[in-house]
């Protein structure tokens, strides 16, 4: 006798008043959620849904609805379901808890407690539609001191920096853990666009280095595929220290997934796991990353901008200082709600902090101890929209990372399986059946539009508070109010209360 | 009620300026004339004057002009002045009552000059010591506050008309160079005296006319470097980055302007290859320093004046010269009564500065 | 005709005197920076020796004429509806904000945001010319009604800042020079202004160079370009509903 501790958490409705029986919900989903019997009957396996709304998409009677299952457990809010379901998984296996994407916990989220300014009457908003608005950022060191030639003409002593059209850059998400065609339209909105794409650790297709003027190059504690092509191909290097959805943990990517051209990428034998380190095992100590950082800076003769990125962690002000001082030009903060394509479960969801008040506490001491200009600061971990690129830029931020939103924008619709390796979006997967479903010019036109859309939002917001170049807006706390926040997380953001 | 300082006051205003090129001496009554003309645009609530060359018996000693709220402040005060600085000469400064300035506290001036052992012992030179001391007590010691620190030079301001501001202190007395004027128009009762303008540092001193919407960026990076924004004004802060910019990383006052005021990109992607690597490095370079939002200012710094408005010039200015002498004003009757007829007239554009120096300090 | 020594009065009495006084012609002297004066004028002439404070003949009204023997300041003719401002000098910012007829003719130069959202209205056709430059944001917004600059003493050069005309959406802009601004939005058609074009300003032209002793011959001989807001791309945003 069979006791089947698990129920199915999804329940795909079909009307079979509407269902045409063309059978595409059986060939889209790569689950095998949909089946035909014997008999060929339309039947489905709710158990191996994992709700992408994938069949639900493309039904062109649109007569499938997934649900939430509603079985339920006793009323119990010291024990909900999930936390049972976990243990029943564990005892069964006896593994770790793997998951995907950014934490879906119920913790609270400060870009919706935080209001923005406007002007009246004591300043003129501005029209961004007729008026001029820049949002042209560059990331970079800055001269703290002015030098002077012999005519007394200003030495133009270049730090090596970015130049973006608009202060958005997509995040690192690695050839491996996502498609080629996803690497490709990211490339492509990259440049497009006018900002950067990261191509992630797992190194740099060869079809899209001419993209190169337009790619961050991660070197992360893996080193995969990291050669000197691959060091010049880049615009920016970023070493990756830590990630906001794993803080502390490294990346597992298994053997079943290095095919041909990864294996190619990466530089490592096809079918071999790629296992990138917790830390990097040349750095145990600070001192250890200013050494990485100007090896790197050596090996590309000082032309490109050295990004060190980390998870926000307690302490993550002293860690940035330290960083800030180590020669980086840039450092990217990835917050907790950071996406991943692969997690264990408790590290998602319970280590590390949320990217509002880590880059407020980074902002603030780098200003305290007078080197806020001798880095760039950028911040990811769920930007979901213009507003929290406002709102990030306000509280301290030079530019902010999005990696979720563009993989929505892509056609990802949340359903945190990544790590199956099944993606039917064609997103996060590396069958080349399903890579094929996502067509990288129409990705590159939707993250354009994406883009675009919010750049325009920004601007208005701006206009809205009388600013008309961005960098008027860098740090600018007096245009946040908080609201809905205790005195001291209002402290810790730097920020009043509305009304104030 | 939140006094200036612990709270920020948007504020419009008037602004005026005249100068002598030939360093020719006048009272401070043509400032007075000067600014009166534009009664309407202050509220009564704010008015001072600076004039330069006005203690050239001091001429080699810092001026402090100082406010105290009341006599404990006073002795605070003076006992860390005492303990920096050699004290030449202190007097109050004369007044005449009139009805419409009330509650004056009580204003006295100091001619010191930094304290030998002291200053070789801070490895500075007198002019950051002396900027620091003025941070300090203005930041530290409650109730005193050091409006204006340069020298031979003094900045006088008080909570009422400009008109009546000057009469009060007597400035029909001074005889200076030059004299910059201010009428105020802010949004709340300030009650304070420090919170009028000028804003002074050293030998700076600003008057200002707009509110900017950029100011948190400017103030979180001008207090990274010691200064401390303890007015929470627009004319505080663009002192301090002006200070900065100019004395601290010695850029001349015209690539100080082009900082303050930079070009938008679209203007500087049409300029000429050379000015344009240089326009962009220091945008790039000093890009907490951009100031957005309607404003035009005067600085006066010892032997010299400049006008700069903001790069969509969204204040008006006017400058006309006639002689060695140089008047500005936010309006043209600001200027015009002083002088029949101008041997030009100039209207400053957007983000182009407008800069005059003594005859004498030009090689 | 009355004459007024304005020297000593407030811009307040100043402006009750003319507005309460039967006479319909006034000469002021010693005007130095009194604003409003004409505010909402009807039916009376007045001519000023001095410099007029700001927001002179604002909401002006029919029938009404402001002379001005030397420069004005800001805000000259604010939402004026008719009538006729004439400046013999320079004029300050923001003249003819949100004007919606009547004419406005400067001698010499203007300073930024000239005629900003100007609009026309059946019969009501404002006009504003002014003989040699212009500052920047010219025109922004227009909404209708012309505007010619000269630049009299540009000697070919363009008389106009940046930022011509943007955000227009109607009305038209004339420029007499042999080059057009090198920042003009793609929102806007420059082209140089044919026969008929010109043909519908020379009365304009003709009026302006009388008053001030110009000869509007040698003027119209010379190349002027007409700036319009393009019909084909709008500056409809893209929305989409939520």
């Amino acid at each position: 006798m069979k006791v089947d501790y698990f129920q199915s958490e999804y329940e795909i409705i079909r009307d079979f008043n509407k269902c045409i029986d063309c059978g595409l919900c059986i060939t889209q989903c790569a689950n095998g959620a949909h089946k035909r019997s014997k008999e060929g009957k339309l039947y489905t396996e709710d158990s191996l849904c994992v709700n992408c709304h994938r069949c639900v998409a493309v039904c062109p009677v649109k007569a499938i609805k997934i649900k939430k299952n509603d079985y339920s457990f006793k009323d119990n809010n010291s024990w909900k379901k999930e936390d049972i379901t976990n243990i029943f998984r564990q005892a069964e296996s006896g593994g770790v808890l793997l998951s995907s994407m950014g934490t879906p916990k119920d913790y609270p989220i400060y870009w919706d407690k935080m209001l923005i300014n406007a002007s009246q009457v004591t300043n003129p908003s501005i029209d961004p539609l007729r008026e001029p608005m820049e949002t042209r950022t560059f990331l970079g060191k800055k001269n703290s001191t002015i030098e002077f030639d012999e005519n007394g003409d200003i030495k133009l002593e270049e730090k090596p920096f970015i130049e973006l059209s608009t202060p958005i850059m997509f995040s690192a998400m690695s050839y491996g853990s996502i498609s080629l065609n996803a690497h490709k339209a990211l490339a492509g909105a990259a440049k497009d666009l006018g900002i950067l794409y990261n191509c992630g650790e797992g190194g740099l297709h060869k079809s899209l280095y001419h993209y190169g003027e337009n790619t961050i190059i991660q070197v992360a504690s893996g080193r995969f595929g990291v050669h000197s092509d691959y060091l010049e191909a880049g615009s920016a290097i970023e070493i990756k220290m830590g990630q906001g959805a794993k803080p502390g943990i490294g990346g597992h990517l298994t053997g079943t997934k290095i095919n041909k051209d990864i294996s190619k990428t990466r530089m490592i034998p096809e079918g071999f796991d790629a296992i990138s380190p917790a830390p990097h095992h040349d750095i145990y100590s600070i001192e250890d990353l200013k050494q990485l950082v100007y090896i790197l800076k050596e090996a590309t003769d000082y032309k490109k901008p050295i990004i060190v990125k980390v998870a926000a962690v307690h302490n993550i002000s002293s860690i940035v200082s330290g960083i800030a001082r180590c020669g980086a030009d840039i450092i990217a903060i990835d917050g907790f709600r950071g996406g991943t394509g692969a997690a264990p479960l408790r590290i998602r969801d319970n280590v590390g902090l949320p990217i509002e008040l880590a880059l407020a506490s980074c902002d603030t001491r780098l200003r305290e101890e007078g080197i806020r200009d001798s880095v760039s600061l950028v911040v990811g971990g769920s930007i979901r929209n213009s507003a929290d690129v406002v709102k990030a830029i306000a509280l301290g931020a030079d530019a902010v990372y999005i990696g979720t939103s563009a993989l929505i924008a892509l056609g990802c619709h949340l359903c945190r399986s990544c790590h199956l390796g099944k993606c039917n979006w064609g997103i996060a997967t590396q069958r080349a059946d399903l890579v094929k479903r996502l067509n990288p010019k129409e990705g590159r036109t939707r993250l354009n539009n994406l883009v675009s859309a919010w750049t325009f939002e920004i601007k208005e917001m701006m206009g809205g508070m009388g600013i008309n170049s961005i960098e008027a807006l860098r740090g600018n706390r007096l245009m946040l109010r908080g609201i809905g926040l205790t005195e001291k997380e209002l402290e810790v953001l730097g920020i009043k209360i509305a009304g104030e | 009620m939140k006094r200036e300082g612990e709270v920020r006051i948007p504020s419009g205003c008037a602004i005026s300026g005249i100068f002598s090129k030939n360093k020719k001496l006048f009272s401070g009554e043509s400032a007075i004339t000067s600014i009166k003309v534009m009664h309407d645009r202050s509220n009564g609530l704010g008015g001072g004057f600076a004039g330069y060359g006005i203690y050239p018996e001091y001429e080699n000693y810092f001026a402090l002009h100082i406010l105290y709220d009341d006599r404990v402040a006073k002795k605070d005060c003076e006992e860390y002045l005492e303990e920096h600085f050699d004290v030449i000469n202190l007097s109050k400064i004369p007044t005449r009552k009139i009805p419409s300035i009330k509650d004056e506290p009580l204003i006295w001036r100091y001619f010191v000059e930094p304290l030998h052992a002291r200053l070789l012992d801070s490895q500075l030179d007198e002019k950051e010591y002396t900027a620091r001391c003025v941070i300090k007590v203005n930041s530290n010691i409650k109730g005193a506050c050091i409006i204006s620190s340069g020298k031979n030079m003094g900045v006088f301001k008080a909570m009422g008309y400009p008109e009546d501001v000057g009469e009060f202190y007597r400035l029909e007395d001074y005889k200076g160079y030059c004299w910059t004027a201010h009428g105020r128009y802010p949004t709340n009762t300030p009650g304070w005296w420090g919170g009028a303008h000028p804003f002074s540092l050293l030998d700076f001193s600003v008057v200002h006319n707009g509110e900017i919407s950029s100011y948190d960026a400017n103030r979180r990076f001008m207090e990274m470097f010691g200064y401390k924004c303890t007015l929470q004004t627009d004319t505080e802060v663009i002192t301090y980055m002006i200070d900065y910019l100019h004395r601290k990383q010695k850029l001349p006052l015209k690539t100080v302007a082009h900082i303050l005021a930079a070009p938008l990109w679209s203007t500087i992607d049409r300029m000429e290859e050379s000015k344009k690597k240089e326009i962009t490095f220091l945008r790039k370079n000093f890009s907490s320093a951009l100031i957005t939002g309607p404003f035009s200012i005067l600085v006066g710094f010892e032997g010299g004046l400049m006008a700069l408005n903001d790069r969509l010039k969204l204040r008006s200015l006017i400058v006309g010269t006639k002689d060695d002498m140089v008047y500005i004003g936010s309006e043209e009757s600001s200027i015009r009564i002083l002088e029949k007829d101008f041997d030009s007239i100039t209207y400053p554009k957007g983000g182009v500065p407008y800069i005059v120096t003594l005859k004498e300090t030009q090689q | 005709m009355k004459s007024i020594n304005a020297e000593n009065l407030s811009y307040k009495e100043l402006n009750s005197i003319i507005r309460q006084s039967n006479d319909s012609k006034f000469c002021l002297t010693g005007v130095m920076g009194q604003r409003f004066i004409g505010c909402a004028l009807k039916n009376k002439e007045v001519e000023i020796s001095g410099i007029p404070g700001n927001a002179l003949g604002a909401c002006l009204n029919g029938g009404s004429t402001i002379i001005v023997n030397n420069n004005c300041q800001d805000a000259t003719g604010d939402t004026m509806n008719e009538g006729t401002i004439i400046v013999h000098g320079n004029c300050g910012d923001t003249a003819g904000y949100s004007m919606r007829g009547g004419k406005i003719f400067i001698k010499e130069s203007a300073g930024y945001r000239m005629g900003l959202h100007m609009k026309a209205y059946n019969e009501r056709q404002p006009l504003m010319i002014i003989g040699d430059r212009a500052g920047s944001f010219l025109g922004e917004y227009l909404a209708g009604g012309t505007i010619i600059v000269l630049g009299l003493r540009q000697e070919g050069n363009c008389p106009v800042g940046n930022f011509c005309g943007t955000g227009m959406y109607g009305g038209r802009i004339f420029l007499r020079s042999n080059s057009l601004p090198k920042d003009i939005s793609p929102h806007i058609e420059a082209t140089v202004a044919n026969e008929e074009e010109l043909n519908s300003i020379k009365a304009y032209i003709q009026e302006f160079s009388s008053i001030f002793g110009f000869e509007s011959e040698e003027i119209l001989k010379d190349n002027f370009y007409v700036l319009t807001a393009s019909k084909s791309t709008s500056y409809k945003k893209k929305y989409i509903a939520v």
